[in-house]
């Protein structure tokens, strides 16, 4: 048995875009080692589509744990959840996305599984002689990977860090079984009480987008955010900021990227008066492309940058603005 | 209320230099500090404790020298601190970790709120508290930015969450992870550095837990880190000076053509 599971995550009983990060994951382990690609979905009423998204995506067994109390992440009843499939199918791995409910319910299970769990891997591999689960994973604050693996526990667990791979697409003809089971009783039980939700209205989510502009100290008061946000909104990005502008209260806390703040990944990083320390990189430093714009040729962001503009920001960005909303950017 | 704080020493990240040749972090004149995170778990801590009364308890595993991660929290206003510490331990990763506090803990005499910072600065995974409340079959309510308020037996935490802020009411005890909303530490007082400096810190070693050799440091960890190695940051990229409206022009073309090169959609 070399199973591979993913936990899919859902959201109102849409599956989550993350879960196919992940089934990218799988599909990478599984041409390694053979095993077979599982997915177990949490929730409460998942539509039979939703759940056909995973098989058409190579998961040859969905299992689907449902019960209306299971509608938003529990930390008790949503282990209780894992727990019955690590004892029904015993799988050899299960790697989950390192979001909220990721990081909470996975070392949860782990420690009441006896078994190990790496967290935020950017990396995941299985060793030829031994198929056990090679997890890379960068440690203090991005300075150093670590590889680590764990032998002789059951089952080898990792989270991984959101965008650090590509979503799976559907894979034609692919076919799998889908399991419905309802869940009920003490399985359900939970300290935890789920009262209120006050959904975040400013901007994007800042994990998911696509395009990032980062604001740093450089722009060097709250008055000169309207600059930036109108770059950010013509170049269709959200807003991030670097932990000295929101210390200063320009920014709140949602939008620190870095070690302690988000760490985020996306196709387009900007980074507009942002000096780029150790702290910050290694929140943003797995990005797929940087680009730098800062008046100091000596920050450090330039040096991960794939792209720099040394120049004063105030004369730059408008520019850059401008050149955006005139549309004659054709190629 | 007793309400136990679980901190960690960390090396200062900014003062973390590499050894280039061999990849290895040189730890040598690394002044060590209190997980910078773990400050808003003492924050809450004391929070809490003038608000409602509390019995504040600072706990910490690692070598000796973190009794002074240990003092700082006292001087911070902590009441009482202990440590956990023996060669036996060295080595463990997060779940024995979590093991070893957890009995801790107990020896202690439990706690009715268990208080931890989101992460350490060092080892980065997040995992330690809400192994904690697992091995101690605890309710656990992480990334909690705001504890607004412990009434009856529970706690009323927001919780931040991917996409907004989750309002929750968790049964204590409990373990409670806190992000750095919460508020804004304070400094350690004059007086609290005294109190500190005379305070006897008490020290527990292996033989005073209850815990099954077997499972702790090294030996006893599941996970083992087999390779470590420096990964590549330098992307050496085209960088343009302007310095003229000239030379802006010419930097705004390259811009977008170079976004085009990556593959980068404009709106």
């Amino acid at each position: 048995m070399n199973d591979i599971w993913i936990l899919a995550e859902q959201c109102h009983g849409k599956v989550l875009p993350v879960s196919f990060e992940l089934l990218h994951r799988a599909r990478e382990l599984s041409a390694q080692n053979g095993g077979k690609i599982c997915a177990m979905i949490i929730g409460s009423d998942i539509a039979e589509a939703e759940l056909q998204s995973l098989t058409d995506c190579d998961a040859k067994l969905v299992v689907a744990l449902e019960a209306p109390e299971l509608e938003y992440f529990l930390p008790e009843p949503y282990s209780a959840c894992m727990l019955e499939i690590i004892r029904k199918y015993q799988p050899e791995i299960i790697i989950a996305s390192a979001t909220s409910t990721g990081k909470t319910l996975m070392p949860y299970v782990a420690m009441k599984s006896n078994t190990g769990l790496t967290a935020d891997c950017t990396r995941l591999d299985i060793e030829p002689a031994t198929g056990l689960l090679l997890q890379t994973r960068p440690a203090i604050g991005g300075n150093i990977m670590a590889t680590i693996k764990c032998a002789g526990f059951k089952p080898q667990m990792a989270t991984v860090r959101p965008k650090s791979s590509p979503r799976v697409v559907p894979v034609p003809g692919s076919t799998g079984e889908i399991v419905r089971m309802k869940i009920s009783g003490k399985m359900l039980f939970s300290r935890v009480v789920r009262c209120g939700f006050a959904p975040e209205t400013e901007d994007i989510n800042l994990q998911d987008a696509e395009k990032v502009v980062v604001i740093g100290r450089g722009i060097k008061k709250a008055e000169n955010l309207p600059l930036v946000r109108e770059f950010a909104a013509a170049l269709g990005a959200a807003i991030g900021a670097s932990r000295e502008v929101v210390d200063r209260g320009w920014l709140s806390y949602s939008h620190q990227v870095g070690l302690s703040g988000k760490t985020i990944s996306p196709k387009l990083y900007v980074g507009i008066g942002v000096s780029g320390s150790i702290q910050h990189l290694a929140g943003m430093q797995t990005a797929e492309t940087i680009v730098a714009i800062n008046n100091d040729p000596e920050a450090q962001l330039f040096k991960v940058a794939n792209f720099g503009i040394v120049g004063n920001l105030f004369d730059v960005l408008p520019q850059l603005t401008a050149r955006l909303k005139n549309g004659e950017l054709t190629w | 209320m007793r309400i136990i704080v679980c901190i960690k020493q960390v090396p200062e990240t900014k003062s973390v230099k590499m050894d280039e040749k061999t990849g290895t972090v040189i730890r040598k004149g690394v002044q060590a500090i209190i997980n910078p995170l773990d400050l808003y778990a003492i924050e809450s801590a004391l929070i809490l404790k003038e608000k409602y009364g509390a019995e504040t308890i600072a706990l910490s595993m690692g070598p000796p020298q973190a009794v002074e991660a240990l003092k700082e929290a006292m001087a911070m206003g902590i009441n009482q601190a202990v440590l956990v510490s023996d060669k036996a331990f060295a080595g463990s990763d997060t779940w024995a970790t979590a093991y070893i506090l957890a009995a801790a803990i107990r020896k202690s005499g439990g706690g009715d709120l268990i208080l931890c910072g989101e992460r350490a600065t060092d080892g980065d995974t997040g995992q330690v508290g809400p192994e904690l409340a697992a091995t101690l079959d605890l309710p656990v309510a992480t990334y909690v930015n705001a504890i607004e308020s412990i009434e009856s037996g529970h706690c009323r935490v927001r919780r931040l969450v991917e996409n907004g802020v989750e309002e929750l009411n968790v049964q204590l005890p409990g373990v409670i992870t806190v992000v750095k909303e919460v508020g804004e530490p304070r400094l350690p007082t004059l007086r609290g550095k005294l109190r500190a400096k005379a305070a006897e810190i008490k020290i527990l070693t292996l033989a005073e837990l209850d815990v099954d050799k077997k499972m702790i440091g090294l030996e006893g960890s599941p996970t083992r880190v087999v390779k470590i190695f420096r990964p590549q940051v330098t992307r050496n990229g085209k960088i343009v000076h302007v310095a003229d409206e000239k030379q802006l022009a010419a930097a705004t073309e390259e811009f977008f053509n170079f976004l085009h090169t990556r593959g980068v959609d404009l709106p």
